[in-house]
């Protein structure tokens, strides 16, 4: 038995076998046809990021004076200016001809600070937690854990509108009896977020973790280690490939969640991202360029995130089809 | 690592058995941390939810029923309702279709993996930054929303509009001024009879000194009258300095230039068409005895392109005798087409890599018989492919049903007025936000309004445990 051949058994994400994918491509009704189609149907789904892209590094003065499409006629327009003032603030002298955005010095690095102080805590205890309690239901010997999983399982598609009223009152509860209220807190945010990441990461851990053979642990236990010791030594290293799917797909989730920052966070003067977005949208309706600029600004993170870690991010998706 | 592996069977039998109970009650603390959390922040509140759904607004007092009887009464939960059983009607069939049909053709490609690539791409966006650019791309102002700007320029190639649009509520009458009147469809006519060798004037009056400057008109000239023919005059009968003055040809009055004039005869057919030069004079030479009238054409004030408004209040209303409760609650709004448009560009790519997995883990075997068989590439696909797909269409169909049953970020993003409670766009989801935590807050009924969310997701739930305690 090598560690090898038990980390590839659980793959989630169905490999074509390379026979099938070759006989799919014979059967082509006409080639170019396809090929235009989705050529266009490709473009077409790019239009509204290059858009965006467009109309963030474009002046702000031309916003209502013309398309973003024209700048293909005069790419010389280009400029930086709007990200120069989305990081140093609404200065009123704005180059170009343009408008005051309207956008606080630094609100929008205190945002990225704010995202990444959810996301980041969020994943971790996510990831770990689902680790230990999958752990708990696949190797453990107590009784009703079959029980325990299919209760998950059916937590998984709780919608969390469900639980937003109680824990705020709950987390406001914990002010008066403990002192300490995580209500308006990020602390409160990651809270939420962690319990309701659970489901997903345990059903997610736990059908990984089936694949590694009992007699694994058995063996371990005869030989006199300790269930942490096993978990750290033996399960942890095998499911590497399955927590990082959990932890990418996570991250991205709570990067880009609104509802929970919304009701523990609304008001706050620190505000995640799409929370600081959703605000400007709100406030600043007709200053797309600089909207547009913080959105630029937002998906950078989880770009990044996924470009790197595709492989990781489809295999969580495909396992978590049901969330 | 290694020594794990081997396995060592000697020791105690005593002290094994000890371990064995430490053992147990290790992996059972291992529980503890997901337990804790998962039933004090969602078992325990989606329970005490329900208890709130039967108290008043400040879950000070029990009132029974009275919350679900006073939110299937009013119009406001109904139009959630209804915004959301076009949601379950509408998105998560078709987006399972384009997943498919993506899946399907991106196997013909030697591209495929750029192209899911891209396709896939949307959903690692948040759906606010999303939801930014499709409020762009919707926007009314052409010079800013890309699809009125599609819109407008496929309008004017079949719909050019005039020299002298007419602004909303305008009317063509209301340009008449001296010498005209309004004639039949829009169009404007010379009020005298005029023949062969007379002169008309025709005073207007409502178009902007600056519209005519722009289209390059010039002080307005009466023509010399001439034999045989029919001249005229078309000018912006008004002087700032002498205002009183109504049918003189003023200094500092334009003429109508590039306008476009018929001679009618007196049967209303049209004899003669020319336009106006730069000093709004016309000429129609050669003309018969007559009488004749002189006609404006109404393509000259053909108003410009006006928009859709893809996030305003427009909705496909069902017309007919219906009351006006029941045309509310059949009528789809715009708005949710749009928000449904730009959550396809969000979702398709998912439902594409998930069908696109299903797909690669075909039975090989199967299609080539089909193929061997002779069945036709269409066949082929809808017999043998399709029914073998099914399970896993209908593992996406029913993660979009529970998507779009909870439907909130698009719906607040795109539609920061109309998702509020009663507004065009709202949906249970947005109500129990704004209901509880949105100002003029009622816990009582958000509580109800999440309690019926979350019946509506107990079968897709069922369907879950079946499948997954199936396997």
């Amino acid at each position: 038995m090598t560690v090898t051949a038990v980390a590839a058994a659980p793959q989630v994400e169905a490999e074509a076998p390379e026979q099938a994918r070759r006989f799919l491509r014979r059967i082509r009704p006409s080639r170019v046809v396809v090929n235009v189609v989705l050529g266009a149907i490709a473009l077409f789904w790019l239009v509204p990021t290059l858009s965006m892209m467009i109309i963030s590094f474009r002046p702000s003065g031309l916003f209502e004076v013309s398309g973003w499409w024209k700048v293909f006629s005069a790419p010389s327009q280009l400029t930086i200016q709007n990200y120069k003032e989305l990081f140093t603030g609404g200065s009123s002298t704005v180059l170009g001809g343009g408008v005051p955005s309207g956008i606080a010095p630094g609100s929008v690095l205190d945002a990225l600070r704010t995202s990444l102080e959810i996301s980041i805590p969020a994943t971790i205890l996510v990831t770990v937690i689902a680790s230990l309690t999958a752990y708990s239901i696949v190797f453990g010997r107590w009784r009703g854990r079959n029980a325990v999983f299919l209760t998950i399982v059916g937590l998984m598609v709780v919608p969390l509108q469900v639980a937003l009223i109680p824990v705020a009152s709950l987390y406001k509860d914990m002010g008066s009896a403990f002192g300490w209220n995580p209500f308006g807190t990020i602390t409160g945010v990651v809270i939420f977020h962690v319990a309701f990441g659970l489901p997903f990461g345990v059903f997610l851990m736990r059908n990984f973790y089936t694949g590694i053979p009992t007699a694994l642990i058995e063996a371990g236990r005869i030989d006199g280690a300790g269930e942490w010791t096993l978990f750290r030594r033996v399960v942890i290293p095998l499911g590497v490939a399955a927590a990082a799917s959990l932890a990418i797909f996570q991250f991205i989730w709570v990067w880009n969640d609104l509802l929970v920052c919304l009701v523990f966070l609304g008001g706050d003067p620190h505000v995640p991202l799409t929370l600081f977005l959703y605000d400007q949208e709100r406030t600043l309706a007709a200053n797309f360029w600089i909207i547009s600029t913080g959105s630029m600004v937002s998906i950078v993170v989880p770009l990044i995130v996924f470009l790197a870690f595709q492989r990781h991010f489809v295999r969580g998706m495909l396992a978590g089809a049901v969330k | 690592m290694a020594a794990v592996a081997v396995a060592q069977q000697q020791g105690p039998a005593r002290r094994s058995a000890r371990r064995q109970g430490q053992h147990h009650l290790q992996s059972l603390v291992f529980l503890v941390p997901g337990a804790v959390l998962l039933v004090a922040i969602v078992i325990w509140p989606a329970i005490a939810t329900v208890r709130y759904s039967f108290y008043n607004g400040t879950a000070t007092k029990a009132v029974g029923f009275s919350n679900y009887k006073s939110l299937f009464s009013t119009a406001d939960t109904l139009i959630a309702v209804r915004n959301n059983v076009i949601w379950v009607l509408v998105f998560p069939f078709i987006v399972t279709v384009m997943g498919l049909v993506f899946a399907v053709l991106s196997e013909h490609i030697r591209w495929s993996t750029a192209f899911k690539t891209i396709i896939f791409l949307p959903i690692v966006f948040s759906v606010t930054a999303s939801s930014l650019v499709f409020t762009q791309i919707f926007q009314l102002d052409p010079h800013v929303g890309v699809l009125n700007a599609i819109v407008q320029t496929v309008d004017d190639y079949f719909h050019p509009p005039g020299a002298y649009p007419l602004s909303a509520g305008q009317s063509a009458a209301s340009l008449a001024t001296s010498g005209v009147v309004a004639g039949p469809h829009g169009t404007l006519e010379s009020s005298a009879a005029v023949r062969a060798g007379e002169t008309v004037r025709m005073g207007l009056t409502g178009v902007s000194p600056d519209t005519l400057t722009v289209l390059g008109a010039r002080q307005a000239r009466l023509p010399a009258p001439s034999a045989g023919a029919v001249t005229g005059l078309v000018w912006r009968d008004f002087s700032v300095s002498n205002p009183s003055n109504v049918s003189g040809v003023l200094p500092g009055e334009d003429g109508f230039t590039n306008l476009h004039v018929a001679l009618l005869r007196s049967d209303g057919s049209t004899a003669a068409t020319t336009t106006t030069d730069a000093f709004g004079r016309f000429v129609f030479p050669n003309v018969g005895p007559g009488p004749f009238r002189v006609q404006i054409e109404a393509s000259n004030f053909t108003p410009s392109f006006s928009g859709t408004f893809w996030l305003g209040p427009q909705s496909l209303t069902p017309t007919g005798s219906l009351s006006q409760t029941a045309q509310a609650l059949l009528s789809v709004p715009l708005i949710d087409i749009s928000e449904i448009l730009a959550y396809l560009w969000i979702w398709a790519g998912f439902t594409m890599v998930v069908v696109a997995a299903g797909l690669a883990a075909l039975d090989r075997e199967a299609l080539e018989a089909a193929h061997v068989d002779g069945a036709t590439e269409w066949q082929t696909f809808r017999r043998v492919t399709i029914p073998m797909l099914a399970p896993v269409l209908t593992v996406v169909f029913v993660t979009m049903v529970i998507n779009v049953l909870k439907i909130f970020d698009i719906v607040v993003n795109l539609g920061i007025d109309s998702s509020q409670p009663g507004g065009q766009s709202s949906t249970l989801a947005s109500d129990v936000y704004y209901l509880g935590f949105g100002g003029g807050v009622h816990t009582g009924l958000a509580s109800a309004l999440a309690v019926i969310l979350f019946v509506l997701v107990v079968p897709a739930m069922l369907f879950n445990l079946k499948r997954i305690s199936g396997k």
